[in-house]
């Protein structure tokens, strides 16, 4: 045996011992198996439970208290377009980090051809990058982003600022909901490498608790909600 | 981790004599309490999430060993490696040996107290190994060579000014003549030195605040993003945990994700909640190369089968210290411990035994409030209590408290002789206050009255006035 192993016997060991319990016992493996199976809800609050068109107000919402800049796009035209004025008026040079999402690769980019992207991994130079989020949870304002060649995670944290885009159909309501559909898109039990529940633009409240942006992350967040 | 619980009440007098710590900790109050309590007022489900949260752990306690050969069954299925250490030492030296086989010269660090409980960093140091603290209030605290003390807010007990003093002395790089006046000039001078250190990296080493089995995810919540840095730029990523900290599923994280931070720092959710799964896969274009995942014991196994099993449900949200009105006085150094304020309390002597910290289990008022805002439900006040009774058993208090206690002890049990004593001590009492309902200076007390005045008796005792009430209603 390995000293890894070792160790990992007598760490088991020794919670056996303090339990009181065997390593066999049938009972309790179904137990904890049926709960991993299972994976059963607590209780999602009131507010998590509303109608889509509710949860989108919800969210906008939170974000917004959060620090977030939100703007609410009905075209794919005007997610570009937003894209854009948002570069110019932060001051920002017309360059964009982004990965290969197919829902963004399908924005209409030649209408903004003065716009440069760059693909791939975040590069400590890069001042803005634009993500999508799979899905978000509008309780508490939340938007989960998953890691992949699509929406690369340097992209979440690199830059300084960082746009999201999420269809108004993605926003559903509780973390709960938002686990089913990751469910659904990688399988049960089992994750990407990195999943980023974003809620607002990085910040420290660390010296005398006042509220600082910008702390070692994006200073500035964008969250575009798309239909 | 070096201890200095022993040495509490000489730390206490330091801490109540220090001007500037006196008036940072008047921040505590300004801001985790009045936040936490507008943010519980903002979800009806609160309290039923807590009960929720309290259950989810118990069940997982009780079958710790299955819940952990799940989980790391999943971090393996992912690409992960998983190692156990019994010990602070043994987990100190997994974390080296990792640094070597890796080739580390530069590990830059997500807050964990779990390695603060190991005395990570300076036993990589002594390998020559340069490790940088990214949290803002750790990277302050490690340039200053202090510790943290508050378990979320390392530097509770320091002003901006302390801040700047201490960046004028180590970012040597910068003009002498720049400004640092303002909170907003000191994070974005950290934000500068701190991206270079991110970029040139070798290994992040995280905590975790949940694992889950069903997924094998650790989970780290932040609001700066370090840690997200941390764990995503350099080739591996080490995460040290302790065994207490898996939940079985996404769902059950949930539950306990929307108490932690309301109880903490009073957010709805911190800005960041990460998951992380196993190294970067082969079609990711960034993220570590190698993971592992050194899950800590010290001690935790034992206290799982006895009356401080309880314990084992803390989230380390800090509420309990933000609550205390002693940790409010005194701060978090004076415990001389990792962890301070109730939850620190009876998690050190757990840690380093009782003998060397039995200041630490007195130093409560037994007021409540800790238990009160506890969002795991821990019956604080009674873990306290349970440790001064093993403090005397094992006869430590010194001969005078012993004696106080049997002489108190001896009277109690004796009704009459308890009331004659008590009718005869009350009207005393009531004189030395003079009417005024406080007693400032207390013979045989003077240590207590230095720092605060004795409540006086109103001038009878519950048991005359009972006796009255009893005597005027009959007639």
């Amino acid at each position: 045996m390995s000293a890894r192993d070792e160790a990992r016997a007598s760490g088991l060991a020794r919670i056996r011992v303090a339990l009181g319990v065997t390593e066999d016992d049938a009972y309790r493996q179904a137990a904890v198996a049926e709960r991993l199976e299972r994976h059963p809800r607590g209780t999602i609050p009131a507010r998590a439970r509303k109608a889509p068109e509710e949860c989108v107000a919800l969210l906008t919402d939170m974000l917004t208290k959060q620090g977030a800049d939100v703007s609410r796009v009905a075209t794919k035209q005007d997610a570009v377009g937003a894209i854009a004025s948002y570069l110019g008026s932060s001051g920002l040079p017309p360059r964009l980090r982004m990965g290969a999402d197919p829902v963004l690769a399908a924005l209409p980019w030649r209408d903004a051809w003065d716009i440069e992207r760059r693909f791939g991994r975040a590069e400590p130079t890069d001042k803005a990058s634009l993500s999508r989020a799979l899905v978000a949870a509008a309780e508490t304002g939340t938007l989960f982003l998953v890691s992949g060649a699509d929406n690369p995670t340097t992209l979440n944290f690199l830059p300084e600022a960082h746009m999201v885009l999420i269809n108004a159909s993605d926003i559903l309501g509780s973390y709960e909901e938002a686990w089913d559909r990751l469910r659904a898109v990688y399988g049960e039990a089992t994750l990407p490498r990195t999943v980023n529940m974003i809620s607002g633009p990085s910040r420290t409240a660390d010296i005398e608790q006042t509220l600082v942006r910008g702390a070692h992350g994006p200073r500035r967040l964008h969250v575009l909600i798309l239909g | 981790m070096e201890n200095s619980s022993d040495t509490f009440k000489t730390n206490v007098a330091h801490a109540l004599a220090d001007v500037e710590l006196q008036k940072a900790l008047q921040n505590v109050k300004r801001g985790f309490v009045v936040k936490r309590e507008a943010a519980k007022a903002k979800l009806p489900e609160f309290d039923k999430l807590r009960d929720e949260a309290r259950a989810v752990k118990d069940h997982t306690l009780s079958h710790l060993d299955l819940y952990l050969e799940a989980y790391e069954r999943k971090v393996t299925e992912s690409g992960g490696v998983v190692h156990f250490a019994e010990t602070a030492a043994d987990a100190r030296a997994i974390v080296l040996e990792l640094c070597r086989e890796l080739g580390a010269k530069l590990v830059t660090k997500g807050k964990s107290m779990i390695s603060e409980e190991i005395g990570l960093n300076a036993h990589l140091e002594a390998s020559g190994i340069e490790v940088v603290e990214t949290d803002l209030g750790e990277y302050i605290v490690q340039i200053r060579g202090e510790t943290p003390s508050h378990i979320i807010a390392p530097v509770i007990h320091l002003n901006k000014e302390d801040i700047a003093q201490d960046f004028r002395r180590v970012h040597k790089q910068f003009a002498t003549a720049r400004k640092l006046n303002q909170v907003q000039d000191l994070v974005a001078e950290a934000r500068a030195v701190l991206r270079e250190k991110f970029l040139k990296a070798d290994i992040g080493i995280t905590g975790a605040n949940l694992l889950i089995a069903e997924t094998g995810s650790s989970v780290i919540v932040t609001n700066e993003g370090n840690g997200d840095l941390t764990s995503t730029l350099p080739r591996a990523h080490i995460v040290v945990a302790s065994i207490e900290k898996v939940v079985p599923t996404l769902e059950d994280a949930d539950t306990i994700l929307r108490l932690l931070a309301r109880s903490g720092t009073g957010q709805e959710i911190t800005t960041y909640t990460t998951f992380v799964t196993g190294p970067r896969r082969d079609s990711d274009p960034d993220g570590p190369v190698a993971y592992h995942v050194v899950l800590l014991d010290n001690g935790r196994s034992e206290m799982l089968g006895g009356v401080f099993a309880d314990m084992l449900r803390c989230i380390r949200c800090g509420a309990c210290l933000n609550h205390c009105p002693v940790y409010g006085a005194i701060g978090g150094h004076a415990y001389g411990s990792v962890y301070p304020g109730p939850m620190g309390a009876v998690m050190t002597p757990a840690l380093v035994g009782i003998d060397h910290a039995r200041d630490l289990p007195h130093a409560s008022s037994f007021c409540g409030r800790c238990e009160q805002v506890c969002p795991m439900e821990i019956p604080l006040p009674d873990l306290m209590r349970a440790w001064r009774e093993r403090d005397f058993t094992r006869g430590n208090p010194p001969r005078r408290e012993r004696l106080l206690l049997k002489a108190w002890a001896f009277a109690a049990k004796r009704p009459r002789l308890y009331h004659a004593l008590a009718n005869r001590l009350v009207p005393l009492l009531a004189w030395l206050a003079r009417g005024s309902g406080s007693i400032g200076r207390l013979p045989f007390g003077k240590a207590w009255t230095r720092t605060r005045d004795f409540p006086a008796p109103e001038g009878k005792t519950f048991h005359t006035l009972y006796a009255e009430k009893e005597r005027s209603q009959r007639r």
